[in-house]
């Protein structure tokens, strides 16, 4: 199960943070604060996972961005590394050419995108068609 | 498709947005922030109604200001409201603030569930989604009060459309798992199995996880959903690369689908059905198939996502465990993994060998990479990836590699990042002594271990070696010059100090014919140390500085001048002075004989399992561990090994109590004495010499035989005794037999410790006893119930006469030296009058005394009791009930029966079933109980078993009279 799912710069501002289990506002502060402090660390010839506390980290970088996601320990690394990337493809199209700037302006619509692909942390729809098709007809209503 | 604007819709927010970014300083964000926020709260509070986008746009910016890391205390009201618009941006906004911000308000929680409420209501999938994602996101239980019965309903309903199904099953994923009491799913279960067969992947692949998560919690009622996943599966993975169209993620048909399906078959068993399993097989043998042929396309998502499904499917064979052809066939596949250029492909092949290393059909298949596996634990640039190198070696450790594995691990530690030493550590001693063939190689190995890194060797391991050098003499005089040698480096771990000074206190004679190593150079090496180490370690080294004026009579005049030293005898620290005052006058006053008692060498320790392996389970352990866990952990190690510093102040506690023997410091010194009962059975010989000549009873002999309660018959009675003519003689030397009821007297005492033993017109005889391991001392108290003195009782160290109305007591140190049948008889006499009283009673000591209560779990019992399956080891009794079927009082003497009483444990409530060991000086013997009460007949049945069949027999016999 995902735990949380966090969007990190490299400087460490927070692009996205979606939780999935409870934490108070300072818990989740110092969460992302040791995601970033561990992840940011690792190059290119380290793996796309991290131990953390008592879960794991899959993350992947893209330009300036960390895409973090937080689950259990037992859970398919692979799957969850694609997830990662079948998401930010869906970023991609929605904003055509997606940059962090798109995330900062419409954060609110990141969320949407988030909802539809990622539910109660577990994975609600992974065909990029579907989800885009969805977000057009949402994108279009008032 | 769409394309977006920077914060298209709401001009003011990607204003605000831009201001923000633009502040040079966070003083000057601060700044604007607060004025966007005074302006906000005077719109909300202005007497002119704000229309829809308004709101909708200063909640948003609210929400902003909120998640850049600031307090937002007002707008909740005005979110809320959004909720009831009927347009889907604002009530977009009013559900994302909600589910961001949400706090449990009470008032307002009413009023959003309304508003959801609404929403579930209305049919447009477009609210209803948004309704079931806000319940999902916030997941409180008033939600789920409200509405866990609602959204099954929707799940299963045929005109519901699929993205709200979707939606459905994980918003009730969700409630289930905050409140799993208010989700029944009792008439759903069936249609929401049968989603899996739903034409839409989508929804198939959000039910799945709902299923997956039912399947755990209720395994049964949710079984027919094996065959649907295996077809589903079955379809999904022959289907050509294009056939799943939307779902086919670069060149790789649903791959998330795919291993959600073979993570739900991993909470079943391998199908009954011999179709469907062989259907499976085939999906599996496919799916390696797969992972050989030549990839579609050079894209890293390509092989990625194929092989999410590979690792799914080998997790899969793992759990089964039953397929050895699969097992193998994924071991070889993770096998050429292992040398993939890819980090991620290593590492996952790593993990998931270490796995398959410990079924018995791979175990030696994942052997063979050993090469492979040792080169990544040189070689790996990720620390993470060393580290499941290091697991695999250790998984796949045995007889055959350790020596090869243990010595890689040991090269490895001298570069290892410091966050895996400590667990390396621990490693390398555990396989150390698990596979250790001659004890040379495993003293070498630990030496080496505290050499290499010596911070990280926690007590356990050194405490660790240390018994295990005690209790193998063939391996002592090695350990002795080993260490000797270790501790000529000019700087060595305090660590290496410690069992140096432990060893050559104990064994230091074994290499002192050496000129090289004679006593005084172990001294003067030993003393060269002692400056430099804690406070601890000081105290270790004094007690085995009084072991070498034991074993080495020469060194006496040196030691004592040292112990003599200001330094010592008035060292700030009480620990460190008390040792030295202590010593220095107990090596100037005692006798050499007293003194070689004393300092004895130290017994075997009783073998139990290894509590490095303890240490490192908990290390392993999920999530972070609590402080107060490891610190009990060392309190265990400490207990289990007992290190020297306590041993020697246990030792000074035992000699003060043996000078004053009063009763009450007695007892004090009696738990003193248990404490060190752990580590062997010397302190409780060393107080029994002190004590008397009578010395720790062996019970196979019986206590009469001792002749501590021997009658003295001064001649002046005896000549005017009637008795004194004919058979009268050997009546009066030998003892009486025993009395007829000392056998009932006796089962009075099985399940417990204190009471009247004997009791007749003049005499009372009480009992107090403890007992710890396979030691016990027993009071016996004798009461003089008449008026007048009983004469001559016995010699020392009771009183010779007692008092009328008094009362004398008796210790009896006890040790058990191997398991027995027969009590040991206790013979008293003393003179009434003119007559000459002789009474001989079994002393109330039976096996169950030395019982260690073991707790284990369900599973473990059964399966000890399986193993204990010889007939002998087995006694059995079906008999009456003759004291009622009290369950409290059959708990209570259970109980007192000394071992552990296990809750829980047997699949019959009714049932009573109990585990301890028998603690014996010679062996220890496992035993299991189980009393099966037949309320209806009355009757009994008690099973024994135990690892040695006079055990069980005797254990059976004593308690057929308990119940």
């Amino acid at each position: 199960m995902i735990r949380f799912v966090l969007i990190q710069n490299r400087a460490g501002k927070t692009r996205l943070a979606k939780w999935y289990m409870q934490f108070d506002d300072d818990e989740k502060q110092k969460l992302i604060e040791e995601v970033h402090a561990v992840v940011t660390v690792r190059d290119a010839k380290h793996t796309n996972f991290v131990e953390f506390r008592s879960f794991k980290i899959i993350y992947r970088r893209y330009a300036g961005l960390y895409f973090c996601i937080c689950v259990d320990v037992a859970d398919n690394n692979l799957a969850y590394l694609e997830a990662i990337h079948n998401f930010v493809e869906v970023l991609n199209e929605y904003f055509h050419n997606v940059c962090e700037l798109d995330l900062v302006f419409n954060f609110y619509k990141v969320y949407t995108v988030v909802d539809e692909m990622f539910l109660a942390g577990e994975i609600r729809e992974t065909s990029q068609t579907k989800v885009l098709k969805q977000l057009l007809l949402l994108q279009s209503l008032d | 498709m769409p394309a977006v604007s920077k914060g298209d819709g709401m001009r003011g927010l990607a204003v605000f947005i831009s201001d923000i970014r633009n502040c040079k300083s966070k003083e000057a964000e601060i700044k604007r922030i607060n004025k966007e926020l005074a302006n906000i709260r005077s719109k909300f509070k202005g007497d002119k109604a704000l229309d829809g986008y308004s709101k909708k746009k200063y909640v948003c910016k609210l929400l902003f200001i909120f998640l850049l890391g600031h307090d937002i205390d007002f707008g909740h009201m005005e979110a809320v409201n959004l909720l009831s618009s009927n347009k889907y941006t604002e009530k977009q906004i009013g559900y994302l603030f909600i589910s961001v911000l949400v706090n449990s308000n009470s008032e307002l929680i009413r009023l959003i569930n309304n508003a959801i409420k609404n929403d579930l209501a209305s049919r447009n999938p477009t609210f209803m989604c948004l309704a079931l994602h806000c319940i999902a996101n916030v997941g409180s239980r008033e939600m789920a009060e409200a509405f866990a019965g609602e959204i099954p309903r929707i799940l299963v309903a045929g005109d519901t459309m699929d993205s709200v199904k979707q939606s459905a099953a994980l918003c009730l994923l969700r409630l289930y798992k905050t409140s799993p009491d208010l989700v029944v799913m009792g008439e759903w279960t069936s249609r929401v199995v049968h989603l899996l067969n739903d034409q839409h992947m989508g929804v198939v692949t959000a039910a799945i996880s709902l299923i997956t998560c039912l399947s755990q919690k209720n395994p049964d009622e949710f079984k027919t959903c094996v065959s649907l996943a295996v077809s589903r599966l079955s379809r999904i993975v022959s289907s050509a690369s294009t056939d799943l169209q939307d779902y086919t993620y670069y060149f790789v048909p649903a791959p998330w689908l795919s291993c959600k399906l073979l993570r739900l078959l991993q909470c079943y068993p391998p199908p009954e059905d011999g179709a469907v399993k062989g259907r499976l097989v085939e999906c599996l043998e496919t799916i390696l198939n797969k992972a050989q042929e030549p990839p579609k396309s050079k894209k890293v998502q390509h092989s990625n996502a194929k092989n999410a499904i590979l690792f799914e499917a080998i997790s899969l064979i793992i759990h089964y465990d039953s397929e050895p052809n699969l097992l193998v066939r994924a071991c070889n596949q993770l096998g050429q993994f292992l040398q993939h250029r890819e980090t991620n492909l290593r590492y996952l092949a790593l993990e998931s060998m270490c796995t398959l290393a410990s079924s018995e059909f791979s175990h030696e298949a994942v052997k063979t990479h050993i090469e492979t596996v040792i080169n990544a634990l040189k070689t790996e640039r990720d620390v993470s990836v060393r580290q499941r190198a290091a697991d695999l070696l250790y998984a796949m450790c045995d007889r055959s590699n350790a020596k090869q594995i243990v010595a890689e691990m040991l090269s490895y530690l001298e570069t290892a990042d410091y966050s895996i030493r400590e667990e390396m550590v621990l490693k390398v001693a555990i396989l150390a002594e698990k596979y250790a063939v001659d004890y040379s190689w495993y003293v070498d190995t630990i030496l080496n271990l505290i050499r290499i890194a010596g911070d990280y060797v926690s007590e356990e391991v050194w405490y660790r070696v240390i018994q295990i050098v005690i209790n193998r003499d063939d391996v002592q005089g090695y350990a002795a010059k080993t260490v000797f040698e270790a501790l000529q480096a000019p700087a060595c771990h305090e660590n290496m100090v410690k069992v140096g000074g432990y060893i050559l206190g104990e064994f230091g004679n074994l290499i002192a014919g050496d000129p090289r190593s004679s006593p005084l150079v172990q001294f003067n090496l030993l003393h060269s140390k002692f400056h430099l180490c804690s406070v601890p370690t000081r105290a270790l080294l004094l007690s085995a500085y009084i072991k070498f004026i034991n074993l080495f009579p020469e060194t006496k005049p040196t030691i004592q001048e040292v112990l003599r030293s200001d330094s010592q005898i008035r060292n700030s620290d009480v620990e460190l002075q008390q040792r030295a005052v202590e010593y220095l006058k107990l090596s100037s006053i005692a006798s050499t004989d007293v003194l070689a008692t004393v300092l004895e060498e130290m017994p075997p320790f009783p073998e139990r399992e290894s509590s490095i392996l303890a240490k490192l389970k908990k290390k392993k352990g999920p999530g972070a561990l609590p402080v107060s866990e490891l610190e009990e952990g060392k309190r265990e190690g400490g207990g289990e090994l007992n290190g020297g510093a306590d041993r020697g102040n246990d030792m000074s506690a035992a000699a003060s109590n043996a000078s004053t023997p009063s009763p009450s410091t007695d007892l004090l010194g009696l738990r003193s004495a248990a404490a060190i009962g752990s580590a062997g059975p010397s302190t409780g010989s060393l107080l029994v010499d002190v004590f008397s000549e009578a010395g720790p009873t062996a019970l196979s002999s019986g206590v009469n035989d001792e002749g501590f309660l021997r009658d003295l018959e001064p001649p002046t009675e005896s000549s005017d005794s009637l008795l004194i003519e004919a058979p009268g003689e050997s009546d009066s030397e030998d003892s009486a037999p025993p009395l007829p009821e000392s056998d009932e007297l006796l089962n009075k005492f099985v399940c417990k410790n204190n009471g009247v033993l004997f009791e007749n017109q003049l005499l009372q005889i009480g009992i107090k006893s403890e007992y710890r391991q396979n030691l016990g001392r027993m009071y016996l108290f004798y009461g003089n119930k008449t008026s007048v003195q009983f004469l001559n009782v016995q010699t020392k160290p009771v009183e010779p006469l007692v008092e009328g109305g008094a009362q004398v007591q008796q210790v009896i140190n006890i040790e058990c030296l191997t398991d027995f049948s027969e009590a040991p008889l206790l013979n008293i006499k003393f003179r009434y009058g003119g007559a000459l009283q002789n009474i001989t009673l079994k002393l109330p000591v039976t096996i169950n005394k030395f019982f260690q209560p073991t707790e284990m779990a369900s599973q473990d019992f059964f399966q000890r009791w399986k193993q204990l399956n010889l007939p002998q080891q087995e006694a059995q009794k079906i008999f009456k009930a003759s004291h009622g079927m009290d369950i409290e009082l059959l708990k209570t003497k259970l109980l007192g029966l000394g071992c552990a009483l296990l809750e829980n444990v047997d699949p019959n409530p009714e049932n009573f079933v109990c585990a301890g060991v028998i603690q014996t000086k010679a062996q220890q013997v496992g035993c299991l109980l189980r009393l099966e009460p037949n309320a209806q007949a009355q009757m009994y049945r008690l099973t024994l078993r135990s690892s040695k069949d006079t055990v069980s027999k005797r254990l059976c016999e004593l308690l057929a009279e308990q119940f």
